[in-house]
C-alpha cells in the first residue's frame, strides 16, 4: 500500500518543530508500524535527508520504549498493543497517517518523536520499591503465603511497561494510571505494606511536582494502555493516600 | 491532613466530596419542586419553611453556597492546571476513541450550569434575598396574592418560553455533567466498584431522571399556566 | 599469558562457602571512597549496581535506553530456575548443577555452575522480598513449571513476563539507591571505550546520546553487563539496540573473548514473513510444556500448506509427524533448545516446512486444550460434556497459562492460535560465548569485570531454559559484590582517579576520531545495508549447522564486507546531536569484527556440542545415528581469544575444563 505520513519533526529540545509530509510506497500489510518507519528512514538516508528519530528497542511490546501518537491515539488505533506491535494491516492503501510525539509538559520532546520520560524515573525513585537489602539473607520465599488472588492482582498491576501512553492519551496529561499501578502492586502484597503510607505520599508528591495533570476519570488511559492496566489501580491509590493521610 | 488537600488526589477528593453534597442538594431541591406539581399550597408551606428556618438559612445555605463556589472554583483551578500539563496540543487527537464526550467536556457542561445558576439566582434567589434581607419582609407574602408568594412566582417565571427553553437546555447540560460526574466522584473517592453494574446503573438513573424531572416541572408550569 | 581461572581448592560443594569466608573485604568506611562503573542495567548490571551501592560503594551506572527498566532482560518470558525443591520432585543443588552442565554439553566450568546452583534459591527469596509477584497456587505458595532439558519442575514464573518482573525488582532496588544518592544513573549514554591505566581498568569513555557529548568517567573498577551479541545475525530476538560494543571494546583492550561460536538458536520463535523484517519474536519455551510440535508426514501436504491450499486442521492425526516425540521419546517436546532447533531445521530442509517460506513448523495446543478441558469438566462435575464444551473449558486454562503469548502471536501473525496451530521456527536468541572471566568474574584485565550474558558464563555450549535470568541475578546480587571486594581491598589507598590523564585523553581521541570518520565519510550505503549482509552470512554459514568450507567462506566474506563498510558507509546528521544512525554505525562496525572471530572460533572447534553443530562431527551409527558428536578428547576446553589487530589473527588460549564431580557422557534425550 501507499501512504502519506504527516510527521512531527523537531531538531532538538530547544527548536520549534513542525509537521512534515512524507510519502512511502509498497508497504506490506504484514509490516509492523516501526518497520514501515524503517522503510521511510532508509529512504531518507538514501536521499541524504536526516531520518526521523523515534524511540524503540525490544519491538515486542515489553520494553516500553516506543511512544508514538498515531492518528490521534497513543500507540495508534489498535488495542492492547504498543507502537511496535501495531501492524500495517490496521491501515488502508492511500491513508494519511498523522504521527506525533507523546505530548505532556512533563515529557519534553528531545528530538522528532523522542520524548524525555525521566519524570517517570523520579516518581519511581520517590518510593517505587520495597526497602529490603539485596543480601539474599531474607526469609524463605514460601514463608510469606500470598493468596493467588492478591498475587494475580498485584501481577496485573505490575505488568505496566512505563511507556507513558496513559499520560499521552489523558486530556489532562495525568500520570495516575502509571503511579496507581506501582502503588497498587506493592499495596496488594504483604511485603509492601510496611512502607505503604510513605510510599504513596512520596510518589504522589513527586508526581505533582513533575507537572502532570489531575485525573478526571475519563478512563481513556485504561483503553489506550497497551497492557490493559485497570482504572481500579487509580481508585486503590486514592484509597491508599486517604488512608495514609488519615493515619 | 492539610498536605492531603494540597495534593492532586486530595483535590480530586475535595471535588468529589463537594459533588456528593451538591448531588444530595439537587435531590432535595427536586423533591420540593416536585410538590409544586401536586399542590401549590404544600409547595408554599415547604418553601416558606426552607426560606425562614434559621438552621436552613444560616447554616445550610452558607454551606451550600460554599459548596457551589468551591466546586466551581476548584473545577476551574484544576482545569487550568490540567491545561498547563500539556502546553503543545496534538495536531490530531481522537478523543472519542477512548472516552465519552461527557468525560472530556466537564468544564463546558460545568460552565453551562454556572450560567444557569446565575440566571436562576436572578430569577429566584436575588428577589428572595431582597425581600427578606433588604426589605425585611419575612412573611413570605405578596401584594398580588393571598398567602405565600412562592408558588405564584414560580408560575409567573415559567410564562416566558425563552426562559423555559434556557432551563431545559441547562438541565440537558446538567444531565451530561452528571452522567460522568456521578461515577467519577465515586471513583475519586476510591470506589473500585465503579465497574460494578449497580453503581453505574444508579448513576445513570440519577443523572437522567433528576434533570428530566426538572424539565418536566418547568414544562408543566409553562403549559398549565395558560 | 596463561589463563588462571582462580578456582578455589577443596570439594566442589564447599568451594564457594570457603572462598567467601577467606576473601578480602573492604571496610565500610573505605567503600565510600571507592567508585565502580557498571555498564548495562539489565538483570545482571541492575542487580550488581543496586547491591554494590547498598554495600557502600559509589556506583555510576550506564544504560543506552532512557531507563534501566528497558533493558532487554525485560523480554524474558518463561521463568527462572532455582533448586528450591518446593514441588518435592527430587530437585537439589546438585541436580540443578548436573542438569546445567549436561545441558551445556560439558563445556562450562564446574565450579562456577555449582556456585550458580547454590545461590539460585537465594534469588527467589530475594525477589519475593522485593515484591516480585511470582505465580502462586491456591494455597498461597509459589508455583513452578517445568522447562526443556530437565526432569523436575523448578521454574518460577510470573505469567509470561518473568524477565519483566525480575528486572523491575532489580530496577526498584536501583531506584532505592539512586534516591539515596549511592547510584548515579546515566540514562541514554553509551560506553564507547574502556580506559586502562597501568594495566588496570580505570574508567570509560561514554557518549551522551541526547547531546552527542563525549564524556570521561573514572572508577576503581569497571563492570561490563551489556548482554549478548545475538544481533550479529541482524535478525534475532534481541532488542534493536542490543549490541556487543562494550564487550568488543574491552576485548580490543586486552580482555579475552571466549567461545564466540556458542550461540543459542531458540526453537520457538515466530517465523519471518518478509525482507523488511527488523526483528524476530520469541514465543516462550514454556509453550512446549503443552504444545506439540509437528509437520505433515506427507510432503504433498506440506507443499499444499506452503501454497495455502489446505489448512493445518485439514491434516488427519495419522498424517502428522510429531518429530520430536518420534526422535526423542524420553523428553519429547521438552528436549533442550539446540536439539529442538536442529530437528525443526532438518524437517524444513527436507521440504516439510509449513508456511510460504517453507521455514516453519507447527506448535499445536489442540490436544492440551482437550486434556485440560476434560479435567475441568470433571472438576466442575459436568456430565457428558460436548466436545465444544470441553474445548471451551480447556481453552480457559490455556489462556490463563499463556494468554499473553497467544495474544502476542495473534497480533503479529493475525491468526488465532486457539483455533489453528501456531507456526514457529528457530531464531538467534542468546549467546553463551562472551568475555572470558575467572571465578571472580574478572576478565583478563585487572579491575575489569564482566557479568550476565556478556561473559562466557556458566551455560557451556547450550543454555537451558530459565537459566539466563538465574545467572544474571546470581552474578549481580550474590557473586560479584563479594568477589569484587577481593580486588578493591587493594584500592583503598588509590584515591579519586583523575580523568585529565593522557590515557583518558588518548581513549577519548580514538572515540572522537571514529565518530568523525562516520560523519564525514560520504559513502553510499546505509548502516542497515551492511548489517543485513552480515546477518545473512552469519545465518547461512554460522547458523544452526556449520562446516569447514562455509566457515572459511564466512571469514573471507565478512572481512571483505568490513573493508567495504569502512569505505562506503553513509551516516547522515552530525555528531553533536541525537543521531540513531551514528549509534548503529558504531555497533555494526564492531559486529563486523566479532562476526569474523565467531567464524574463526567455529572453524577451530571441529566437534559438535550444544548449539555448535559441525556437519563433520556426527554419530555415524547406533541409536544416536545422525546426532551431534562431541569430542571431549580434543575440545574439552574454553577457547579464549586474544585480540591481535585483525580478528583473523586472534590468538587462542585454552582453559582446559576439568570435570571432577561429573562424568562426561553423551547427552542423550532419547
Amino acid at each position: 500500500m501507499n501512504l502519506t505520513l504527516k510527521i512531527w519533526r523537531q531538531k532538538d529540545s530547544k527548536s520549534k518543530g513542525q509537521m512534515v509530509d512524507y510519502k512511502v510506497t509498497d508497504i506490506s500489510e504484514h509490516m509492523s508500524f516501526l518497520e514501515m518507519m524503517d522503510v521511510l528512514n532508509e529512504q531518507l538516508v538514501n536521499t541524504g535527508e536526516e531520518p526521523v528519530a523515534f524511540d524503540h528497542d525490544c519491538r515486542e511490546g515489553i520494553c516500553g520504549m516506543c511512544s508514538m501518537y498515531i492518528n490521534g491515539e497513543a500507540h495508534g488505533p489498535d488495542r492492547g498493543v504498543t507502537t511496535c506491535q501495531l501492524h500495517m494491516r490496521m491501515f488502508k492503501d492511500g491513508d494519511t497517517i498523522t504521527i506525533e510525539p507523546f505530548r505532556a509538559t512533563a515529557f519534553p520532546v528531545i528530538k522528532d518523536l523522542v520524548v524525555d520520560r525521566s519524570s517517570f524515573e523520579r516518581i519511581q525513585q520517590a518510593g517505587g520499591y520495597i526497602s529490603v537489602n539485596t543480601s539474599g539473607n531474607t526469609q524463605d520465599a514460601n514463608s510469606i503465603p500470598i493468596s493467588k488472588h492478591a498475587a494475580d492482582e498485584a501481577m496485573d498491576a505490575a505488568t505496566c511497561i512505563g511507556c507513558g501512553a496513559c499520560v499521552a492519551t489523558c486530556k489532562n496529561s495525568s500520570a495516575m494510571l502509571f503511579v496507581g499501578a506501582k502503588v497498587s502492586q506493592y499495596a496488594l502484597l504483604p511485603q509492601g505494606q510496611v512502607e505503604a503510607a510513605d510510599r504513596v505520599r512520596n510518589m504522589v508528591a513527586q508526581m505533582d511536582l513533575e507537572g502532570f495533570g489531575n485525573c478526571t476519570n475519563t478512563g481513556a488511559c485504561e483503553i489506550e494502555c497497551p497492557k490493559g492496566i485497570s482504572l481500579d489501580n487509580i481508585a486503590r491509590m486514592n484509597r491508599e493516600l486517604m488512608k495514609a493521610s488519615l493515619s | 491532613m492539610s498536605g492531603f488537600f494540597k495534593s492532586s488526589i486530595g483535590r480530586k477528593v475535595a471535588m468529589a466530596l463537594s459533588a456528593f453534597f451538591l448531588m444530595f442538594f439537587l435531590l432535595q431541591h427536586f423533591a420540593i419542586n416536585l410538590l409544586s406539581v401536586f399542590s401549590g399550597d404544600l409547595f408554599n408551606e415547604v418553601s416558606h419553611f426552607m426560606g425562614t428556618n434559621w438552621l436552613i438559612q444560616f447554616v445550610m445555605q452558607p454551606i451550600l453556597i460554599f459548596g457551589v463556589v468551591f466546586h466551581f472554583v476548584m473545577g476551574f483551578i484544576l482545569e487550568i492546571r490540567n491545561k498547563q500539563a500539556r502546553t503543545i496540543s496534538y495536531v490530531k487527537n481522537n478523543g472519542s476513541a477512548n472516552s465519552t464526550w461527557m468525560s472530556r467536556n466537564m468544564i463546558y457542561s460545568g460552565i453551562a450550569i454556572l450560567a444557569f445558576i446565575i440566571l436562576h439566582f436572578i430569577d429566584f434567589w436575588f428577589p428572595e434575598i431582597n425581600a427578606k434581607y433588604i426589605k425585611g419582609d419575612w412573611t413570605g407574602g405578596h401584594e398580588l396574592v393571598d398567602g405565600y408568594r412562592y408558588f405564584h412566582e414560580l408560575q409567573v417565571k415559567f410564562e416566558n418560553p425563552i426562559r423555559v427553553a434556557a432551563y431545559v437546555l441547562a438541565f440537558v447540560f446538567l444531565a451530561l455533567h452528571l452522567l460522568h460526574g456521578f461515577t467519577s466522584a465515586f471513583q475519586s473517592m476510591g470506589a473500585s466498584t465503579i465497574r460494578k453494574k449497580r453503581l453505574q446503573t444508579i448513576g445513570r438513573i440519577y443523572s437522567i431522571a433528576i434533570p428530566l424531572g426538572f424539565i418536566f416541572i418547568a414544562l408543566f408550569h409553562h403549559l398549565n399556566h395558560h | 599469558m596463561a589463563l588462571d581461572s582462580k578456582i578455589p581448592h577443596g570439594p566442589l560443594k564447599d568451594k564457594w562457602t570457603d572462598y567467601k569466608n577467606h576473601i578480602n573485604l573492604v571496610n565500610p568506611a573505605n567503600k565510600r571512597h571507592i567508585d565502580i562503573i557498571v555498564v548495562g542495567t539489565g538483570l545482571a548490571g541492575g542487580s550488581a549496581a543496586a547491591t554494590l551501592a547498598e554495600l557502600g560503594y559509589n556506583v555510576k551506572a550506564f544504560a543506552y535506553q532512557d531507563s534501566p527498566r528497558r533493558a532487554h532482560s525485560i523480554a524474558a518470558q518463561g521463568g527462572i530456575n532455582a533448586a528450591k525443591n518446593y514441588q518435592g520432585d527430587g530437585d537439589s543443588t546438585y541436580r540443578l548443577f548436573y542438569d546445567t552442565v549436561k545441558g551445556g554439553d560439558y563445556r562450562s566450568r564446574e565450579a562456577n555452575v555449582y556456585r550458580l546452583a547454590e545461590v539460585s534459591a537465594n534469588i527467589i527469596d530475594q525477589c519475593v522480598a522485593q515484591g516480585v509477584p511470582f505465580a502462586r497456587d491456591y494455597g498461597g505458595l509459589l508455583d513452578n513449571r517445568s522447562f526443556g532439558g530437565v526432569l523436575v519442575s523448578r521454574t518460577f514464573y510470573a505469567k509470561g513476563q518473568t524477565g519483566q518482573q525480575l528486572l523491575l525488582g532489580a530496577y526498584s532496588a536501583m531506584n532505592r539507591q539512586i534516591a539515596r544518592g549511592k547510584i548515579e544513573m546515566f540514562n541514554r549514554h553509551e560506553m564507547l571505550d574502556v580506559v586502562k591505566i597501568d594495566g588496570k581498568a580505570r574508567g570509560i569513555i561514554a557518549r551522551n546520546l541526547v547531546t552527542g557529548e563525549i564524556e570521561r568517567h573514572s572508577a576503581h573498577a569497571v563492570v561490563i553487563a551489556t548482554g549478548g551479541y545475538g544481533n550479529v545475525y541482524f535478525l534475532s530476538t534481541n532488542a534493536m539496540g542490543s549490541n556487543a560494543t562494550a564487550a568488543w571494546k574491552i576485548h580490543k583492550k586486552g580482555a579475552f573473548f571466549a567461545n564466540p561460536c556458542f550461540t543459542q538458536i531458540h526453537p520457538t520463535c515466530i517465523p519471518r514473513s518478509g525482507d523488511y523484517q527488523s526483528k524476530l519474536t520469541l514465543m516462550s519455551e514454556s509453550l512446549r510444556n503443552d504444545g506439540r510440535i509437528w509437520v505433515p508426514k506427507k510432503i504433498e501436504d506440506s507443499k499444499a500448506l506452503q501454497q495455502r491450499k489446505i489448512k493445518p486442521t485439514d491434516i488427519a492425526e495419522e498424517d502428522r509427524d510429531y518429530f520430536l516425540e518420534r526422535r526423542y521419546p524420553a523428553f519429547g517436546n521438552l528436549v533442550p533448545r539446540d536439539v529442538a532447533s536442529r530437528a525443526a531445521k532438518e524437517r524444513c530442509d527436507a521440504g516439510y516446512g509449513v508456511n510460504a517460506t517453507g521455514e516453519a513448523v507447527f506448535l499445536d495446543f489442540a490436544s492440551a486444550i482437550t486434556r485440560y478441558g476434560k479435567t475441568q469438566a470433571k472438576i466442575q462435575n459436568i456430565e457428558n460434556p460436548s466436545d465444544a464444551k470441553i474445548y471451551e473449558l480447556g481453552q480457559a486454562i490455556v489462556e490463563e497459562k499463556y494468554g499473553n503469548l497467544f495474544q502476542m502471536y495473534e497480533k503479529i501473525v493475525d491468526e488465532n492460535p486457539y483455533e489453528t496451530p501456531m507456526m514457529i521456527y528457530p531464531a538467534t536468541h542468546y549467546t553463551m560465548g562472551g568475555v572470558w572471566v575467572d571465578y571472580n568474574l574478572m576478565t583478563t584485565v585487572d579491575g575489569l569485570y564482566c557479568i550476565g550474558e556478556a561473559n562466557f558464563s556458566e551455560h557451556g555450549a547450550n543454555r537451558l531454559g530459565a537459566s539466563a535470568l538465574m545467572q544474571g541475578l546470581a552474578d549481580g546480587y550474590f557473586v560479584l559484590p563479594y568477589t569484587i571486594g577481593d580486588y578493591l581491598s587493594n584500592e583503598i589507598r588509590t584515591g579519586k582517579i583523575p580523568t585529565n590523564t593522557p590515557e583518558f585523553e588518548e581513549a577519548e581521541k580514538e572515540v572522537t576520531d571514529r565518530i568523525n570518520f562516520f560523519i564525514n565519510n560520504k559513502g553510499t550505503n546505509s548502516v542497515d545495508y551492511y548489517h543485513k549482509k552480515l546477518g545473512k552470512i552469519m545465518w547461512d554459514k554460522c547458523g544452526m549447522s556449520r562446516n569447514e568450507q562455509g566457515l572459511k567462506e564466512a571469514m573471507t566474506e565478512i572481512k571483505a564486507l568490513r573493508e567495504d563498510f569502512w569505505k562506503n558507509v553513509k551516516v547522515p546528521g552530525s555528531a553533536n546531536e541525537m543521531n540513531p544512525e551514528l549509534e548503529k554505525a558504531g555497533r555494526v562496525a564492531d559486529f563486523l569484527e566479532l562476526g569474523e572471530l565467531f567464524a574463526k572460533d567455529a572453524l577451530n572447534r571441529n566437534e559438535s556440542c550444544g548449539g555448535h553443530f559441525r556437519e563433520e562431527s556426527v554419530e555415524l551409527d547406533g541409536e544416536q545415528k545422525g546426532e551431534a558428536k562431541r569430542n571431549d578428547k580434543d575440545y574439552a576446553y574454553v577457547a579464549a581469544w586474544e585480540y591481535k589487530g585483525e580478528p583473523a589473527d586472534a590468538v587462542l588460549h585454552k582453559e582446559i575444563l576439568e570435570f571432577k564431580d561429573i562424568e562426561l557422557k553423551q547427552r542423550s534425550y532419547k
